[in-house]
């Protein structure tokens, strides 16, 4: 928990002084609700439309923040430090599980009630999504901390972290969309796809607590 | 030239223990490390004592900066047996990790943190507690007191390298491997820093150098590598002539 917790405070702070991830996902999102607002020249979504146009647009400004957790490990020298350190190798998992979390969730914040502006008349039904929006970025943030990990050291980085994440979050992203398009607990199959959902968290939380040891050896 | 001392460390582990005797700091016998097609490193062996030094020295790409990295348990061996600290690389690795202090060609800070913050996160991951007082007086000793608030990615080279030993010896490491410690500093630096990265009162020391002039005249022991990562020396430091130094420089010596 020491290492875990010293790990994000320090991306958390480089994250405010350099502000290299957050404030680019942001923008990236109102731009791609510009782009849905005129390409499908609707003043109003609800149901799979809606779901699936935020959906859509939190997944590919996840892949801005995604791309980038890992790179001052790799290029400033961390892998190395925190390897030489006695700590458990997986708290660099874990923090960078938690970080990708928090930018989600800023991100969220701001780009879910410009979302609402754009296309919702009704937003009363945004409240319930929270708890969606946070499994979702659990299991987004889990997902994309081992990618970014096994795709870091690739020249090829760019292409490879949305080549190998989007396909395994479909499955995440096909739990949470039912559940965001329905935005109301009567939904009868609500507690199906939550568990979908949370299922599809500690799976992957599990598969990077097991393997990240063997993606930090040499 | 070179002596090889070939073992199996298991053996020579519980020859120890008969013994009574502490194994030594490091340990390797028919040490090999391959990236691919190439080798780096081949049957590499010596012994070095706690408190010992050891200086590396041989022409670039002789696999100086990999046997650190092995050391340091940043590489794993492709074959042999390493033992440091006791520990046997790879399978002990943990038992070594936070008894090692390393300064590599990297300074392994952050550049978008201070120089002050770099050193309390170190701390905080070697589980130092209230490490502001050993922090500032190992800003103090290499003269950076003043520059512990600026942000690291605006130190010159030299700078870095400071910041960089004081972040290797901040948990006060039991063994010290250096890679060119010296690189980017002047003589007046390098004199502040030569105090902290000294071998002795229990620390072992293996620094990689190309001033093999210098380091051969510290005493100590001696490892010379030639190209293809062969140890053509292992011994006494002064067993080895500064002639003959430069002919494994130059490739005469194999």
């Amino acid at each position: 928990m020491r290492a875990l917790g010293a790990i994000l405070v320090k991306d958390l702070r480089v994250e405010l002084r350099t502000l290299e991830s957050v404030p680019g996902m942001v923008l990236f999102a109102v731009t791609t609700f510009v782009i849905f607002r005129f390409g499908l020249d609707r003043t109003s979504l609800d149901g799979s439309l809606a779901a699936g146009v935020l959906l859509a647009t939190v997944l590919f400004a996840a892949i801005l923040a995604v791309n980038r957790i890992f790179v001052a490990e790799r290029d400033q020298g961390g892998l190395d430090a925190i390897r030489l350190a006695p700590v458990d190798a997986n708290a660099l998992l874990a923090a960078k599980v938690a970080a990708l979390v928090v930018y989600l969730v800023i991100l969220e914040a701001i780009a879910v009630p410009i979302f609402a502006v754009f296309f919702l008349d009704e937003w009363s039904a945004l409240a319930p999504l929270a708890l969606v929006l946070l499994l979702a970025d659990l299991g987004l943030a889990a997902t994309g901390a081992l990618v970014s990990s096994l795709a870091t050291g690739s020249r090829a980085r760019d292409l490879l972290v949305p080549l190998v994440l989007l396909p395994l979050i479909v499955a995440a992203a096909a739990a949470a969309e039912p559940l965001l398009a329905a935005g109301a607990p009567e939904y009868d199959e609500v507690a199906t796809w939550l568990a979908v959902l949370g299922l599809y968290d500690v799976v992957f939380l599990l598969v990077g607590y097991g393997v990240f040891d063997f993606v930090l050896e040499d | 030239m070179a002596t090889s001392t070939k073992r199996d460390n298991g053996v020579a582990e519980v020859h120890d223990a008969q013994q009574g005797r502490e194994p030594p700091a490091i340990r390797l016998a028919g040490l090999w490390r391959e990236f691919g097609e190439r080798i780096a490193l081949q049957d590499v062996s010596l012994e070095l004592a706690h408190g010992d030094s050891l200086v590396v020295i041989g022409p670039n790409g002789s696999g100086k900066t990999t046997l650190l990295r092995v050391l340091a348990t940043l590489l794993r061996p492709s074959g042999g047996d390493v033992a440091v600290l006791g520990a046997r690389l790879p399978r002990e690795a943990w038992r070594a990790r936070g008894r090692i202090g390393y300064v590599g060609h990297e300074p392994l800070l952050y550049r978008d943190l201070t120089v002050s913050e770099n050193l309390r996160f170190h701390a905080t991951l070697y589980g130092i507690q209230a490490p502001e007082r050993r922090i500032d007086e190992l800003l103090e000793r290499v003269g950076m007191s003043r520059r512990a608030g600026e942000l690291t990615r605006n130190l010159s080279a030299g700078m870095a390298q400071r910041a960089a030993v004081c972040r290797a010896v901040l948990h006060e490491p039991e063994l010290l491997l250096l890679d060119e410690p010296s690189a980017h500093l002047d003589p007046e630096a390098s004199e502040l820093i030569a105090p902290l990265i000294a071998a002795g009162a229990g620390r072992t020391c293996v620094t990689v150098t190309h001033d093999f002039r210098a380091g051969l005249a510290a005493g100590g022991r001696a490892l010379a590598l030639g190209h293809g990562g062969w140890a053509v020396y292992s011994g006494p430091a002064e067993g080895l002539s500064a002639s003959d130094a430069e002919a494994i420089y130059r490739g005469a010596l194999r």
